[in-house]
């Protein structure tokens, strides 16, 4: 068995990584989870979330959207709305971002369809946030 | 013959034109390539959903999901991609004809036909025929195409969907085959129609499914809806801009040919006034001998 991973993450917008790791944790709609290799085939779905891989015993971080993961025979297929690695995220924008969902979430009821959305980004924003924070760790 | 000063007028004015249409056609292309990256860059994400799904549906018996369900099929909704710009050639005009069509030749098998619109030009053709009955009208938003508003009208339609406001909904656009051409497609948006699996998935006996297969099908079936009107606005973007600059390549080498045969006609015209001069000093100077 091989002793690594092959990761592979696609957007929409095009793949963002394709690279071998040594593990990977990610957010999953049941809570975190970490895949090593050798680990059993899985379909799982992701929330937004902060996922990491280690590669030469250095962690990266990146940010994610909706999406899930499929882990079959080490190779780990990551798919997801966004992922924005943590040093290309742009800690300005995303406090802003933090900002004008807050203003909107004061003014709406959870009863708006909007509510839902403003809700996401809220989210979206605090992880990009986290993440951006570990960026050189 | 028209007067010279006419004629140098008129060249003058194909020439500018000629101008205008050159620079459009070099920024389409510009836009172009860029608009078909962004197409290819959605081919690998859209393509792992497609065989996800298929395997999923041939997995796992009995799945049923309210997006998948089939009813009589008495209201439909019709989107429509079309650009909000015109001077492409036909590529709207095309394509709301196409609609324009469907909504005509379907009056006894829908009880109501709907249609929604992206983009202005193809609200500005239907909003004129009658019988279209137009609900919903979106401009600006196939200039700069993000996820979230494809995931937006995603959620929006098949929301619409479940309530049984629509029992089908179709959508068209033009599909980006090449730059000289584009296909007008169209595409059964809801109920899903699932994809044929092109690569098997799923071959470790047990699979875990987190946290249940239904759920993880229900969640990628409302994706695929928003996936497939993403990668349909991009690829009607792409067409436009095909469209627009094959267009405006002809019009510039119809602007050069005007322009060649204005000249010929000035150069003539010159010509004939100098003849003329010179008659007339010849005929004047015999009148003194």
């Amino acid at each position: 068995m091989a002793d690594k991973l092959k990761l592979e993450m696609v957007t929409p917008y095009g793949e963002v990584l394709t690279t071998e790791v040594d593990d990977i944790t990610a957010p999953g709609v049941m809570g975190e989870f970490g895949v090593l290799p050798g680990h059993r085939s899985m379909l799982a779905l992701l929330q937004v979330g902060e996922f990491s891989y280690l590669q030469k015993g250095k962690r990266h971080f990146v940010a994610v959207n909706w999406g899930y993961v499929d882990v079959d025979q080490d190779r780990v297929t990551v798919m997801v709305e966004t992922a924005e690695p943590a040093d290309l995220i742009d800690l300005e924008r995303a406090r802003k971002a933090l900002g004008r969902a807050e203003e909107a979430l004061k003014k709406l009821s959870d009863e708006d369809k909007e509510y839902k959305v403003m809700e996401a980004a809220l989210a979206r924003a605090l992880i990009r946030i986290q993440v951006a924070a570990r960026k050189g760790h | 013959m028209p007067s010279l000063k006419v004629i140098k007028k008129r060249i003058s004015s194909v020439k500018s034109t000629q101008q205008i249409t050159k620079a459009m056609k070099m920024v389409s292309a510009a836009k172009l390539r860029k608009a078909q990256q962004a197409v290819l860059a959605t081919r690998p994400y859209a393509k792992k959903m497609d065989a996800i799904i298929a395997n999923l549906v041939a997995k796992v018996p009995d799945l049923s999901h309210p997006l998948l369900k089939e009813r009589p099929r008495e209201r439909a909704l019709v989107l429509l991609i079309t650009g909000d710009r015109g001077l492409c050639g036909g590529f709207n005009t095309n394509i709301s004809k196409a609609v324009e069509r469907f909504v005509r030749d379907n009056p006894e098998n829908f009880q109501q036909i709907d249609v929604a619109v992206i983009g202005r030009k193809g609200n500005d053709y239907l909003k004129r025929r009658p019988g279209v009955n137009i609900v919903k009208v979106y401009e600006n938003i196939t200039g700069e195409v993000n996820y979230q508003t494809a995931s937006l009208l995603g959620t929006e339609y098949a929301a619409a969907f479940t309530e049984e406001k629509y029992d089908v909904v179709y959508l068209y656009y033009n599909e980006f085959k090449s730059v000289i051409s584009q296909v007008i497609t169209k595409l059964q948006l809801l109920p899903v129609v699932t994809p044929k699996a092109e690569e098997e998935l799923f071959t470790g006996v047990d699979y875990i499914f987190e946290p249940s297969a239904q759920e993880v099908l229900g969640q990628l079936l409302a994706k695929n809806v928003e996936v497939q009107i993403f990668r349909a606005i991009l690829e009607s973007r792409a067409s436009e801009f095909g469209a627009r600059m094959t267009s405006m390549d002809s019009a510039t080498k119809n602007a050069s040919e005007m322009i060649g045969k204005l000249t010929l006609m000035y150069n003539r015209a010159r010509q004939a006034a100098i003849t003329k001069e010179l008659m007339e000093i010849i005929s004047g100077a015999e009148a003194i001998k």
